[in-house]
């Protein structure tokens, strides 16, 4: 199958309607294995990094999951077209970073992606849409028992699954939810909830993992600890964590409703005008008035057929996928040109928020 | 005070972080604190970056090897990178990964998943075992008919 195919159809993550779906846009858990007496991809010269990568390849592409595979090495890859698979979460930002000697096999649903020879020999993602940590990792795990057949995995009875960073040893696992919380950070308790998730060994990242910014209130929980818990363990204890934080969430939009609707409205209010009417958006700015628009759909300012293409935006408006339409590579002025037109197409039929006549912001103190 | 990552710069950004209860101290230029994300709070965990920084120490503390025998990665290597260099390495710096793994984990032994092959290896091992041990008990207690026994079992295992 063509990559084109992949990038034309949205994946099925993308569809939005797992289970606590207006909160938890997706659940993610990768696998990392390593094959027995190789060294790890960043040790290995290039001749053992061919080696290794001729031995996985073909037993990925047998998977009955990857019957109609996209496969493809690195270096046969655009760059664009390697953005555009970030953006989308199906390889990893360093993957994106590698040439020679790498490779990709993702399935046509788009929920399952095996990097190969990443910063370990393997590693096997499946992410699916809205909170469904226990059914995503049941779907990598029967991957991982197929391929484990077929490959020998280096693995210690004492340390688990060995992996390039010490980081990862043991179980190999990291599961994943993103969330969208523009209450939380609305109403200054973003930080609050981030240090209670820490505190019980849990990371919150943003949208793209290490070390980025939390763009359109989107946050990643993650577990951060792989040595001596069991799999399901570590995926009860997030599953149970993010339940919470779906539950403070709900709770920060109720008394924002209660306490300051016209601050939330005005959000709202800001965001649905100025997407309509902007001719020049750059990325960060799209995405955080996407964020009040998907807001106020989830309090019903809006009809639920708005949902979709609200949705579909915050992947269209990224970067990559902006210019994997046109020709030439755009500069930055002509991209955030695009990227207000493409926004004002899609908004462009969508009625007024509907917000009846709210009572004024109680102002603190006053009885 | 020069940064611990380039070792060049000035450092300027000073994080301390709790977890529990062992503090961890690093010390950054501004270059570097940007390229590791510390200026956002949400999007950085100060483990990750000690990975390449005081683990690497803590390592060179504990540890007494330098070199991997399988694949020649150094200390020096995991200091500057933070990843080793093959499975074997685990083994060979088991030492000074010991105090580093506790640091980083809920546990220092895996009870997850096991693989398939590695079960059968495993069970197969503990079994020998079992037989060696029973074979030294049996001609210890000069009990031939029973060690005669358990080494032909034990030949098995190694046909094999």
């Amino acid at each position: 199958m063509a990559l084109h195919n992949i990038l034309t159809s949205s994946g099925d993550w993308m569809r939005g309607d797992g289970p606590h779906h207006q909160i938890v846009v997706s659940s993610r858990v990768r696998l990392a294995r390593n094959l027995r007496n190789f060294a790890f991809p960043g040790w290995a010269k290039k001749n053992e990094r061919l080696q290794i990568l001729e031995t996985i390849k073909p037993q990925v592409e047998l998977l009955p999951e990857m019957s109609d595979a996209f496969s493809v090495y690195s270096q046969d890859l655009s760059a664009l077209e390697k953005q555009v698979l970030v953006e989308r979460h199906l390889i990893s930002r360093e993957h994106a970073a590698k040439g020679m000697g790498s490779a990709v096999v993702m399935n046509r649903r788009q929920t399952l992606s095996i990097m190969i020879n990443e910063e370990d020999h393997l590693r096997m993602q499946a992410i699916r849409s809205g909170l469904q940590l226990k059914s995503v990792f049941k779907m990598i795990d029967k991957v991982d028992s197929l391929l484990e057949e077929r490959l020998d995995f280096a693995f210690s009875p004492q340390l688990g699954y060995l992996t390039a960073c010490p980081t990862n040893v043991g179980t190999g696992m990291r599961a994943s939810a993103m969330v969208h919380l523009p209450a939380l950070v609305m109403s200054e308790q973003i930080n609050q909830v981030i240090q209670a998730v820490n505190k019980i060994g849990l990371a919150v990242r943003g949208l793209y993992g290490e070390g980025t910014e939390a763009l359109g209130n989107l946050f990643q929980v993650s577990n951060q600890t792989t040595l001596g818990e069991k799999e399901e363990d570590i995926i009860a204890r997030l599953h149970k964590v993010i339940e919470q934080i779906i539950e403070h969430e709900q709770n920060a939009r109720q008394l924002l409703l209660q306490k300051k609707p016209n601050t939330l409205l005005d959000h709202i209010g800001r965001g649905y005008g100025i997407l309509q009417h902007a001719y020049s958006m750059n990325s960060k700015e799209a995405l955080n008035l996407l964020s009040f628009m998907k807001l106020g759909i989830d309090l019903g300012f809006f009809p639920e057929p708005c949902r979709q293409p609200v949705d579909e935006l915050f992947m269209e408006t990224q970067p990559a996928h902006l210019q994997k339409g046109t020709a030439q590579k755009l500069a930055a002025d002509e991209r955030d040109s695009l990227r207000a037109e493409i926004i004002r197409a899609k908004l462009g039929a969508f009625p007024k928020p509907s917000v009846g006549t709210p009572g004024p912001d109680q102002a603190a103190g006053n009885p | 005070m020069n940064c611990d990552v380039c070792q060049t710069n000035q450092a300027t950004v000073f994080l301390t972080q709790i977890v529990d209860g062992k503090m961890q101290k690093v010390n950054l230029c501004e270059a570097c604190s940007k390229e590791k994300g510390v200026t956002d709070p949400t999007g950085f965990a100060l483990a990750d970056l000690l990975l390449g920084l005081g683990a690497a120490q803590e390592m060179e503390r504990g540890g007494t090897v330098q070199k991997c025998p399988t694949c020649g990665f150094t200390q020096a290597d995991f200091k500057k990178t933070g990843r080793l260099g093959c499975g074997a390495c685990y083994q060979t710096f088991s030492d000074g990964l010991a105090a580093l793994l506790k640091g980083m984990h809920k546990g220092t032994e895996h009870i997850g998943k096991v693989p398939a092959r590695a079960l059968q290896s495993i069970e197969r091992e503990t079994q020998m075992r079992s037989l060696q041990r029973d074979l030294r008990k049996a001609v210890a207690a000069e009990d031939y008919e029973s060690a005669a026994q358990l080494r032909d079992q034990l030949k098995q295992f190694d046909v094999r």
